[in-house]
């Protein structure tokens, strides 16, 4: 057990150490000019507006957790129509149950209106 | 790469079909329907979960698997089924008349009782680890939301948000014990687990896969150190869903312990039943103990139920036959006597749950402060009820294993027991009643409901025989 995972041991020392190292030397190297700009928050160049911490209506949280549903059923798609040739009918009609499982939630969501933004 | 087509056996998978079916016809319906037409679907869930009972019952006495071995018929599962098919229907017809009273009456709470019921199911037939994962899931999910569907209350708020994350911890404990037992035995299927086990060698990651599964599954059936979401979860979460929790997923936890420990871990009995053991002892203590000091009726039931998944333990430790039997023989029981109390809880109303309020009851209502005396008596193990034949044969099965100083200690916490389901008793026959309002008639599925679990309240408790035999028909063969 312990040659087997030898390797993967040493691997994670050599890793841990290499980045040890190199945020050390960075440290040590480096010249530091330290400014107002470099020492605010990064926000992809654009100057920070406002906290962090505000309220935005709780619709997009409902979004974004439908969106997830979702955007599962791509993942499991994906990689079903890659092999589809091989799984011929039988893949066909469990991916159409799969589907049509998720269509009654579609359907549920929007008659019960969670879609709807107003 | 070859690839080989599931053998799908629609048969033996029907009761969970017809559940399934039902629930997304329930979705479906839901938002079609306005107003009173509403109405139909607790009837239509009711009806459909009878229909599975029904299904269930004709699939006895077969033995088949299917789906790549990983689902299994055979008795020990139809017999689960029945305890989870009969608890949701006493939990439906007894919710009807309560949802309308608290203003909660959406078709999806009936959509996600028979969801959950399913997951259950799906637990009880499993013969893959995986596949019991995904089960507890599909239970454990519905569970959170139905525990916080008094949305405006806050108490019901903190149930379901406790029940959630103390579920999602044990769900990782569970499913990390499946990864170390894959590891240590390349399978996730419980048979070439067995076939494992009995050979010489079991490596280190064997026991620490099988004790993380103990803690993933202690947390679902509220065994000692891992209860502490039980009382809070219990009081918040509406009333019928109380009662659902305490006996479905309780049964369904342990429908999987008895497989993974008696089956897959048969051989290694000698290994894992003392840790059982201390956790028995604990658990029946500290629930028995702590529920004398309660004055909140729904948390004094809550750690009642700590105690019986103590009870339930004891057969456990004791294992073989008589402990797989007795312990499913408790489960059924259990699953009569403790709907059938909630179900006077839920008639009362979520305002009324101190003991207080139950003072003078059988003078106001006299059914149901008999029934509910019934129910008490049969909790604490009184006969002629199902609750005195049930301990009898748990602690008849750990005697007949040589666990004489548990079934000593079990029978002593049933004293302590007494007491405070007795002064549930008391309080509702020898104090005068506290207000004069007015008298509400009983609705009639509630009260059918009550009548069923009077009669298996009873039933198993004068005739103990026919259900006794019907669970000592459906043991899997230990290895």
């Amino acid at each position: 057990m312990f040659k087997t995972y030898f390797p993967i041991a040493l691997l994670l020392i050599l890793v841990l150490g290499m980045a040890f190292v190199i945020v050390l030397l960075s440290r040590f190297l480096g010249r530091r000019i330290p400014s107002k700009d470099k020492l605010s928050t990064y926000e992809c160049g654009i100057e920070p507006t406002g906290d962090a911490r505000g309220r935005f209506p709780v619709k997009f949280f409902l979004i974004a957790i439908l969106f997830i549903i979702f955007d599962i059923e791509i993942v499991f798609l994906y990689p079903w129509a890659v092999v589809f040739k091989k799984l011929k009918v039988f893949g066909l009609i469990e991916m159409g149950i799969f589907l049509f499982i998720l269509l009654i939630g579609y359907f549920y969501i929007v008659k019960k209106g969670a879609l709807r933004w107003e | 790469m070859s690839w080989l087509t599931p053998d799908i056996n629609f048969k033996i998978i029907s009761p969970e079909l017809i559940i399934l079916i039902v629930a997304l016809l329930v979705l479906i319906l839901e938002p079609l329907l306005k107003g009173r037409s509403k109405n139909i679907l607790p009837h239509i869930s009711w009806i459909g979960v009878a229909l599975a009972l029904v299904s269930v019952i004709t699939l006895w006495n077969r033995e088949e698997l299917g789906f790549n071995q990983m689902f299994i018929l055979d008795n020990f599962s139809c017999f689960f089924k029945i305890i989870f098919l009969s608890g949701t229907l006493l939990v439906i017809l007894s919710s009807i008349s309560y949802l309308k009273e608290e203003k909660i009456f959406h078709g999806e709470y009936f959509s996600l009782i028979l969801f959950a019921t399913f997951g259950m199911m799906l637990m009880a037939s499993s013969l893959n680890l995986i596949v019991i994962f995904l089960g507890l899931e599909i239970m454990s999910l519905c569970l959170y939301i139905l525990a916080g569907f008094r949305r405006y209350d806050l108490k019901s708020n903190e149930s379901s948000m406790k029940y959630f994350l103390i579920g999602a911890f044990a769900s990782g404990f569970l499913l990390y014990g499946i990864a170390m037992l894959y590891g240590a035995t390349n399978s996730t299927n419980l048979k070439e687990i067995l076939i494992f086990t009995q050979g010489f060698e079991n490596p280190l990651f064997l026991f620490i896969g099988l004790g993380l599964i103990l803690v993933g599954l202690g947390f679902k059936i509220a065994s000692f150190p891992f209860h502490m979401w039980v009382p809070d979860v219990y009081e918040g979460a509406p009333t019928p869903i109380t009662a659902f929790i305490s006996s479905g997923p309780k049964a369904a936890g342990f429908s999987a312990l008895l497989r993974i420990l008696l089956f897959a871990f048969g051989s290694l009995h000698i290994d894992w039943s003392f840790v059982l053991w201390i956790l028995a002892v604990l658990t029946m203590s500290f629930g028995n103990v702590i529920a004398l000091s309660q004055t909140n009726i729904k948390r004094l039931l809550a750690y009642s139920s700590i105690a019986h998944a103590g009870y339930v333990l004891v057969a456990l430790v004791a294992g073989g036959d008589s402990g797989i039997s007795s312990a499913m023989f408790y489960l059924l029981a259990y699953t009569f006597m403790n709907i059938g109390a909630f179900i006077i809880i839920i008639f009362l109303g979520e305002k009324k749950v101190n003991l207080d309020d139950y003072s003078g009851l059988v003078t106001k209502y006299p059914i149901l402060g008999i029934t509910l005396a019934l129910f008490m008596f049969s909790l604490a193990g009184f006969p002629p009820t199902s609750g005195f034949m049930a301990k009898f044969y748990v602690f008849s099965s750990a005697i007949k294993s040589g666990y004489t100083g548990l079934a000593i200690i079990g029978v002593l916490n049933s004293f302590v027991s007494v007491y405070y389901y007795l002064r549930v008793v008391v309080i509702m026959f020898m104090r005068a009643p506290v207000d004069e309002v007015q008298k509400v008639p009983i609705p009639f599925f509630l009260g059918l409901a009550l009548l069923f679990s009077v009669w298996g309240t009873l039933h198993l408790g004068i005739l103990p025989q026919s259900f006794l035999t019907l669970a000592q028909n459906s043991i899997f063969s230990p290895f």
